[in-house]
């Protein structure tokens, strides 16, 4: 809401300073956004007359022009303007100055030969009107030197952000009445001469829709002439950034503005039979001024005749029953709207106006006689013409609000002690009436006041929120708990391992081109997808975190990256009971190209760069369940790692054959080539709602010394069949013996020579602890003849 | 015979001896079974008393001569050995060491493990919610029912599905339906915050479509305005680590707040080691070379949002603030591009990121220094 000091000044008696005004309407709940001075945009332009005009010897329509700026020396100034001339008074803009209009900086130049040093400036060159015909004639008294912009006067111009529960601050009067409670002036009455008329409305007025509007006033006044508006009331509409338009249109406008209080001027002779408020018919179209057709529904409110539609109700008129030059009866219409029916009207139709802002925060449903006497006024005053008598049809909500309320509140909810009289004093100012036992009544014009907190915050905001003193929260007594939930707890340790093993935390998009995520989907019940999102590359809600990660290696790859290890750990969106979501913590981890680069040590890898392999997701994997508390010498490593992973450099890392708590592996390559990736990948997911929490029995460990006599180890290499799993030879060795082997380690896996066709060598190292006395021959034996035995089962035979 | 003579001579060959080698041969030629030494010792068996009483002396200072010579000498060019090996296995250090890779922690994470902290001492604890959320959670039980001209304000991002119940699913626009949540999950009293992720359809230079927030909210019995602003204050001041934050606070409007706060915080122009000038918070915003920002919206929660939590108006009440967390992070550490925070560029995530290690405690000070 956009408005000038002279205009608050037409409500406001006061003396305050722009600061102070600025200063005070943010106190009070009405952001200022800016003050602007539109004279500043004048620095550089002074008063100056013409002394000769002579033609310009080189163009027959330019003259040369000397002009007295006050400095005692005149200076010459080439100008095309018709009525430039010897005597006249007007507006030189020196070099240095920025014409308004256009923007451009004037310089001393010569044109067509002759030295020019400045510019005599037209109304429009200056922004101060249309008129573009001539250069400016100011009266011949006009101080010559003096600046323009003083000369012209100030008018700075306040930009106020209206929060949506104050329609009445949606009017500069409303405004002019908060700040007089806040103690920064005195507000003006409004002055009503109501007009009677002095014939019938030559058509009927009614509202079919009375639960849209129920209430619809409108009287006709004939014959006017729309011209112009005048000066005053163009300078008032500029101010709020509002193009004049005609006498007619901007009178209203200019009502709303001033007062809140939307309404509208059909040209009679546009209208046939009845004008009428109705609910629209499914389908039907307006043409709304904006020039744009809308299609219409049940549920929204028109404003039509016996032929049909012409307002959007309360939102924007018709393109064909506007005020145009040629209107000479007019039909006013000012109604009351159900703001919710506005609101949805609006917001199906996308479309917004200045009135819809009003009538769905709620107008004055006190003020409808009064805004038409006060439009009917400035009508007759301007335009001239003669009022029929007013028509009333329906009748605005009218019921008034009394709100219970103790001034103990303040102090219970503000936190600020108010006396009971200033209270009161606030309360009264800005329009609340209140019995003797505080039981308060609420302005007709404050629809969002209605509790006892609302008025709390009335009397603090006009008393100032920095008089609030602070107070401390109690304590909670006792030893401080911890607060996070082990939820959250594993989730910080684990984004903090995964850096501190050398990867980047990566925070992604949650949403993602639906190609991407759809690769990503497997029996998840189906992506989630938004109906508006802000473009198709954000369409779907993430099922995994890889998809996002693989976006942003190919950034980086883009940008010459040759090794990348980046992680994310956030949800997963997937579909849940009830309709509702699932949402899911997940650690996605990509290790991207190389993981070790090229170098001078001919020990590793002849010195050539290594790139990562499934073996480092693995590694990864394990080392961070393990610092999330998992399990891992009871996990299984199982296939089915799923389609987005090489099918035979992949798998999942489970807890039982049902519980998947990480995948891992390398990527597919047809993945990495969908995604624009030339550099391999080897990712891990985590799932860290499948980790079992640790049970928590109090800080004591369990007991432990270590033992006194030293481990053994012994050795054993097996054949086996080439196609068994490692990891199942070595599970079971290790579950050979629980009472005395304690670890089992493969330490190699040939084929080649000595070993038949089809058939793998695998070694282990097993770890056998004795107790109390050390093993002798014959346990060592009986233990590895359980180990051969059970290895046995897996097809294993020992290596003689 | 004279030992002392062989002595002489037997020392002068141990020193000479150029190897271990060399040495070996000496020993065995002096001290081994048949070694001339070891000869010398076997004759005193068939001395006479008087003579063995004379001689013997000095044929054990012998043995014990050309013994300890040895030993030395072994040592000697042992050393010399191994200071040789060593000369031929020097390698030049300044040839780089296998390169262990530094990861990092992004700037939204140390935020919230920060706020956690913080907030952890106040006695808040973390709470979640939902981020594809219903209307009712998100709007109608915040008092924003269908319609309201505040719900245009939020530019919903919506999805074409309802839940079992009828509402429209969305994605939350703000982290206050977890005021509603922990309500009804946890009743009264209440401390907690609670951060995450949310989501409006606003995309340009200092906004984007997702971003992060932070909801406070404390419900119990007397809390007013005067407990929000301590609250805000204390927090603030132990965030950015200095004592001189100055709020100022502005009446405002939020549908699920009655009375509602807009809270400025003042900051000073400063410019940086760096040349850039940057906001920098503390001071009075009125001062000269001071300013006011919008940091955050807050107010007393109002009581249709506590009715709608299932708690009695009349016996709780309480205040909620919401604030960016990653605009915190942006005045905390600097960084002035939003949008660079969700592009992985690891350039930019080794540069701004924290080490694992700075994990934010009260006794190190909750900010991790450049």
């Amino acid at each position: 809401m956009k408005f000038s000091l002279s205009w608050l000044k037409d409500h406001l008696e006061t003396e305050a300073s722009v600061e102070e005004i600025a200063a005070k309407l943010n106190a009070i709940g009405l952001e200022v956004e800016g003050v602007e001075d539109p004279s500043a945009r004048l620095a550089g332009f002074r008063v100056a007359r013409v002394l000769t005009a002579e033609r310009h010897p080189n163009a027959d329509k330019l003259q040369v022009l000397s002009v007295d700026t006050g400095d005692g020396t005149p200076l010459q100034v080439v100008c095309g303007a018709p009525n430039a001339r010897a005597g006249l008074v007007g507006v030189l803009g020196l070099p240095g100055a920025v014409v308004p209009a256009g923007g451009f900086e004037l310089k001393k130049s010569a044109i067509r030969g002759i030295e020019s040093n400045g510019m005599m400036c037209s109304t429009r060159e200056l922004e101060l009107g249309e008129d573009h015909d001539g250069i400016i004639e100011l009266p011949a008294d006009a101080p010559v030197g003096m600046a323009f912009a003083e000369y012209h006067g100030s008018d700075p111009v306040f930009d106020v952000a209206i929060t949506p529960n104050r329609p009445d601050c949606m009017g500069v009067y409303g405004i002019a009445r908060d700040l007089a409670a806040a103690g920064l002036g005195t507000l003006k009455p409004i002055t009503i001469n109501p007009v009677a008329g002095n014939h019938d409305c030559p058509l009927p007025i009614r509202t079919d829709d009375p639960e849209g509007c129920p209430a619809f006033y409108g009287r006709a006044i004939r014959g006017v002439k729309n011209g112009a508006a005048p000066e005053w009331m163009q300078a008032r509409l500029k101010s709020a950034g509002q193009r004049p338009i005609s006498a007619l249109v901007d009178i209203t406008n200019y009502v709303m503005l001033a007062y809140g209080r939307p309404a509208h001027a059909y040209d009679l002779a546009q209208l046939s039979g009845a004008i009428f408020a109705r609910r629209a018919r499914d389908g039907e179209t307006a043409l709304a001024l904006n020039g744009k057709e809308y299609t219409l529904d049940a549920e929204m409110t028109v404003i039509a005749d016996d032929k049909g539609v012409h307002d959007i109700a309360g939102i924007m008129g018709g393109e064909h029953s506007g005020c145009s030059e040629d209107t000479t009866d007019v039909l006013l219409e000012v109604a009351y709207f159900d703001p919710q029916r506005i609101a949805g009207t609006g917001q199906r139709l996308n479309l917004t106006s200045d009135a819809r802002a009003r009538f769905e925060r709620g107008v004055d449903p006190a003020f409808l006689d009064k805004g038409l006497d006060l439009l009917t006024q400035l009508i007759l005053e301007i335009c001239g013409g003669e009022a029929s008598r007013v028509v009333h049809a329906g009748t605005p909500p009218s019921g008034t609000k009394v709100v219970p309320y103790h001034p103990s509140l303040a102090l219970q909810l503000g936190g600020v002690a108010i006396s009971d009289e200033a209270q009161k004093a606030t309360l009264t100012a800005l329009g609340f009436g209140m019995d003797a036992r505080w039981n308060v009544i609420v302005p007709s014009w404050r629809p969002d006041v209605d509790g006892g907190a609302d008025i709390v915050e009335e009397v603090v905001r006009i008393h100032g929120l920095d008089n609030i003193e602070s107070a401390p929260l109690p304590r909670i007594d006792g030893v401080a708990r911890p607060t996070a939930t082990p939820a959250q707890k594993l989730e910080r340790k684990l984004r903090r391992a995964a850096a501190a093993r050398g990867a980047h935390e990566a925070v992604t998009w949650s949403f993602l081109p639906e190609a991407d995520a759809a690769v990503f989907t497997e029996g998840n019940g189906g992506l989630w997808l938004l109906a508006n999102p802000i473009s198709e590359d954000m369409k779907a809600m993430r099922p995994s975190l890889l998809p996002g990660l693989l976006a942003a290696v190919r950034r980086n790859a883009d940008r010459g990256a040759a090794g990348l290890r980046l992680f994310e750990l956030g949800r997963r969106y997937l579909r849940g009971a009830s309709g509702t979501s699932d949402e899911r913590l997940t650690l996605g981890l990509v290790l991207a190209g190389e993981r070790t680069p090229r170098g001078w040590d001919a020990k590793n890898n002849g010195g050539k760069a290594q790139s990562f392999d499934a073996f480092d997701a693995k590694a990864e994997a394990l080392a961070l369940l393990a610092e999330a508390g998992a399990p891992i010498d009871n996990l299984q490593v199982m296939g089915e790692a799923g389609a987005q992973f090489h099918p035979g450099q992949s798998a999942t890392l489970r807890l039982g054959p049902k519980t998947v708590l990480a995948r891992f592996g390398m990527l597919h390559p047809a993945l990495l080539k969908k995604f624009d990736i030339d550099l391999p990948v080897a990712a891990v997911e985590l799932f860290l709602d499948a980790i079992p929490a640790k049970k928590a029995a109090g800080f004591a460990r369990s007991a432990y010394a270590p033992p006194a006599l030293q481990a053994v180890k012994r050795d054993f290499a097996f054949l086996v069949d080439a196609a068994l799993p490692a990891g199942d030879l070595v599970r079971t060795i290790r579950g050979a013996d629980k009472a005395n082997i304690v670890a089992a380690r493969l330490f190699d896996d040939f084929r080649g020579q000595g070993v038949p066709d089809g058939q793998k060598s695998l070694a282990i190292e097993i770890t056998l602890q004795p107790g109390d006395k050390s093993f002798d021959e014959a346990e060592l034996k009986a233990i590895a003849e359980r180990v051969t035995a059970a290895a046995a089962k897996l097809g294993a035979v020992l290596r003689g | 015979m004279d030992y002392a003579a062989t002595r002489e001579e037997a020392l002068a060959r141990i020193a000479a001896a150029q190897d271990l080698d060399a040495l070996e041969k000496l020993r065995v030629e002096f001290l081994g079974k048949q070694g001339s030494v070891s000869l010398l010792l076997k004759t005193l068996g068939a001395m006479s008393p008087e003579e063995r009483r004379s001689t013997g002396p000095q044929i054990h200072a012998l043995r014990e001569g050309v013994s300890d010579a040895l030993t030395a000498r072994k040592t000697a060019l042992e050393g010399a050995a191994l200071e040789a090996r060593l000369a031929n296995e020097s390698v030049d250090l300044t040839l780089p060491a296998p390169e262990a890779p530094r990861g990092s922690i992004h700037p939204v994470s140390q935020v919230l493990d920060e706020l956690a902290e913080i907030f952890a001492d106040l006695g808040f604890a973390v709470a979640t919610g939902p981020e594809i959320e219903d209307d009712w959670h998100n709007f109608t039980a915040l008092n924003i029912p269908e319609s309201h001209p505040a719900r245009a304000m939020h530019d919903t991002f919506y999805f074409p599905d309802s839940d079992t119940e009828g509402r429209r699913m969305l994605l939350r626009t703000h982290t206050s339906p977890v005021q509603i949540r922990s309500m009804l999950e946890q009743g009264a009293p209440i401390r907690i915050i609670a951060p995450g992720r949310v989501y409006r359809s606003d995309s340009d230079a200092t906004h984007t479509p997702m971003f992060h927030q932070v909801e406070g909210l404390v419900i119990d019995k007397g809390i007013h305005l005067g407990h929000l602003k301590w609250t805000l204050e204390t927090f603030l001041k132990a965030f950015f680590e200095r004592d001189d934050i100055v709020l100022r606070l502005r009446p405002s409007y939020f549908p699920f707040t009655e009375p509602s706060v807009e809270v400025d915080v003042g900051f000073a122009q400063v410019n940086g080691a760096d040349g850039k000038s940057r906001r920098v918070l503390g001071g009075c915003g009125d001062a000269p070379g001071h300013g006011w920002m919008e940091l955050l919206g807050s107010g007393m929660v109002n009581r249709k949002v506590i009715e709608a939590g299932g708690l009695d108006p009349d016996e709780w009440q309480g205040f909620a603030f919401g604030i960016g967390v990653d605009r915190l992070a942006m005045l905390k550490y600097g960084m002035d591009d939003l949008r660079a925070f969700f592009d992985g560029d690891v350039r930019w995530l080794a540069h701004y990121g924290f080490s694992a290690f700075d994990v934010p405690t009260l006794s190190a000070g909750v900010g991790a220094g450049a």
